[in-house]
């Protein structure tokens, strides 16, 4: 088969109408720059919210749970060995939030190949004082270089450094929230009441935003030692690790590892935020439905036009198969006018589409969930552009065959003879 | 014995629309190399009918077809594309040439796609057949711009383009005036007499016809005479 001569056949064809031609182009074009616009910012915005939650929650999470002890007394007597017996009216045991032996089980778990690493924290529920009102808060200590790599701190910082945390002695990081109800600002003085009633006074050195008012009003940051003396507790005094795990599929598995390596409780992300899952999917089926329903859509515009060439060259067509064109040589004409509409839309649509997500990024989109943010989201990702320039290839290939497959089929006779 | 380009054997045609009717009736003649003969007979006898059946473009017959000594019966429609481009030059009674291309591209477009020849040689080619039909200055037109007569002579050498064994014609001065008609008629005997070209034309024009070397007439879809001339 001769390609140069079918090709230019095709192109001449094509340009015999040039307008539909066009027409059946931008139509590709559209669909495939909206489907890469849609596409880009929704994945954008599902990586946003993904990380709200995401970035702030430890893959994996070993405390202490408040519970009853699973060993009652009564089952350590020998007196009543092999008995049933009923306990009614079990309370927690007394046991400490504080998690046992921590250094050691940092240790274990930074030498874990399977970990990033560990975040300690210091969970310290206190009142904020101000004037004669107590607000009820809670105060997290953190270990700031851990909390930053792991949790991306600065994220949420909307004033004041996080290196003051640890450079500036007694210092906090209020919430939002917390800040305003107090009327205080960076540099001012707060006081505070630990659990068990002991007053520290600390230093406003940053504001923090977390994007979710109740947590906003009530939750303040300090380094784990400031914590630890606001509680009255020692330097081993920690209430949860915070681990982040390279596979974090992985999570359920490790968490329930850790439990029994550790005896500690353990809670992995998946259990946490079942639901996050769930919102990702539907839009990203919805950013494709939209996408593909645009391209069949364009794929219908260039089957018209096809048709209606067909028709129109009817004439053409039964010449080309008297004088020596097979109907595939005639098919081919029609696929190739097709895929040549499909590739110059498809590849404008590219850029389009790669325009109008430059667009949308630029975009001022300001939320209080994100301090930082302020455009939309939009992810450039290079595999979206590939399955963008597929779809147009197939659906104008798809477009294209049948119209082709009626070309191909003329009779020539019955054409000539027609006339 | 003479050499035979185109043997039809028992060709007989059924058409189904609306009933089963025969159109040709177990036709059976031979075409020797370098004659020009004619076809004729009343509208309705199956002339055009069995010009299609021996282009190769009808393939729904009984009966046997052989061309330039090859049996085109039972062919698929790939080889037969194959076989018209090589062997068969066709002149019908509208032009066909394509709007897109300007005449010389018109006339090549058959070379090209046999692929035996280079542009260069196609092109040289084009414009020798393009002269001898004294066309040549209109080669660089499109066929919008020409008249009737000057479509139909491109026509002709488009069909010419690739040397084949036979040109056929289907009322190639039908849509022609008189002066027109004439200058197409002495194009046809030249290449006739001349290049020893085989020519089988379908007309109802029997002037045209007599003046042919070999007049067939057609009647009820058979063949009434296959050697002698008549005159009407």
């Amino acid at each position: 088969m001769n390609f140069r001569l079918i090709l230019d056949i095709s192109i001449k064809l094509l340009f015999a109408r040039f307008k539909q031609t066009i027409v059946a182009g931008v139509g590709v074009t559209f669909g495939i720059a909206m489907f890469i616009a849609l596409i880009s910012f929704m994945t954008g915005l599902n990586d946003l919210l993904d990380g709200l939650i995401l970035n702030r929650t430890p893959h994996v999470r070993l405390y202490n749970e408040i519970q009853a002890s699973e060993i009652q007394p009564i089952e350590g007597s020998d007196d009543y060995y092999n008995a049933q017996n009923f306990v009614h009216s079990i309370k927690p045991k007394n046991s400490k939030k504080e998690l046992r032996n921590v250094s050691a089980i940092i240790e274990a778990l930074r030498a874990d190949a399977r970990v990033i690493d560990v975040a300690p924290k210091v969970s310290a529920p206190v009142f904020y004082n101000t004037g004669n009102i107590e607000i009820a808060g809670i105060v997290n200590g953190i270990e700031i270089a851990s909390e930053e790599k792991l949790f991306h701190f600065s994220n949420y910082v909307i004033k004041g450094q996080i290196s003051d945390l640890t450079n500036v002695s007694n210092s906090i990081f209020l919430g939002k929230g917390v800040a305003q109800k107090m009327m205080v600002d960076i540099g001012d003085v707060v006081q505070i009441t630990g659990a068990k009633g002991q007053t520290s006074l600390l230093k406003v050195v940053g504001i923090v935003q977390l994007g979710l008012a109740d947590l906003d009003n009530t939750i303040s940051y300090a380094d784990i030692r400031t914590t630890q003396t606001i509680l009255g507790e020692g330097p081993s005094y920690i209430t949860d690790l915070q681990v982040k795990l390279y596979d974090i599929e992985s999570a359920p598995m490790v968490a329930k590892e850790f439990k029994y390596k550790f005896e500690l409780d353990a809670i992995d992300i998946q259990t946490a935020n079942a639901q996050f899952e769930t919102g990702s999917s539907v839009r990203t089926i919805i950013s494709y439905s939209v996408g593909v329903t645009l391209l069949i859509v364009a794929g219908f515009g260039i089957y018209n036009i096809l048709n209606m060439l067909i028709y129109e060259k009817m004439d053409s067509i039964a010449i080309l198969k008297a004088t020596g064109f097979s109907g595939l040589d005639v098919k081919s004409i029609f696929i190739l006018l097709s895929m040549i509409i499909g590739v110059a839309g498809g590849i404008l649509g590219l850029l389009f589409g790669y325009v109008l997500s430059e667009v949308i990024n630029h975009l001022p989109f300001e939320t209080e969930a994100l301090p930082t943010i302020k455009t939309f989201p939009v992810q450039f990702n290079p595999v979206y552009y590939i399955i963008g320039i597929t779809f147009a290839l197939i659906t104008t290939f798809i477009a294209g065959w049948f119209p082709a497959k009626k070309a191909a089929s003329i009779d020539p006779v019955i054409i000539i003879r027609g006339k | 014995m003479m050499d035979k380009v185109l043997e039809a054997k028992n060709i007989t045609r059924y058409f189904e629309d609306p009933i089963r009717f025969k159109v040709l009736n177990d036709v059976s003649f031979s075409i020797e190399r370098g004659q020009f003969v004619s076809i004729i007979g009343k509208s309705g006898s199956g002339k055009s009918t069995l010009l299609y059946v021996l282009s190769t473009m009808d393939t729904d017959y009984e009966g046997e077809l052989w061309l330039d000594g090859l049996k085109t019966t039972g062919k698929s429609g790939n080889e037969l594309a194959r076989i018209r481009n090589e062997k068969i030059g066709f002149v019908f009674q509208f032009h066909y040439l394509l709007a897109e291309f300007n005449v010389l591209h018109n006339v090549m477009l058959p070379g090209i796609k046999l692929g035996k020849h280079s542009k260069q040689e196609l092109e040289h080619k084009a414009m020798e057949h393009l002269k001898t039909l004294d066309v040549a200055d209109q080669a660089l037109k499109s066929p919008n711009q020409l008249s009737g007569g000057q479509k139909q002579r491109i026509a002709i050498a488009r069909a010419l383009i690739n040397d084949p064994v036979i040109i056929m014609g289907d009322e190639p001065t039908g849509n022609l005036d008189k002066k027109n008609s004439d200058i197409v008629f002495d194009k046809f005997k030249e290449l006739a007499s001349a290049g020893k070209q085989t020519m089988m034309v379908v007309t109802h024009d029997a002037e045209f016809a007599n003046r042919t070397d070999r007049i067939i007439e057609m009647e009820d879809g058979r063949i009434l005479d296959t050697s002698t001339k008549i005159v009407v």
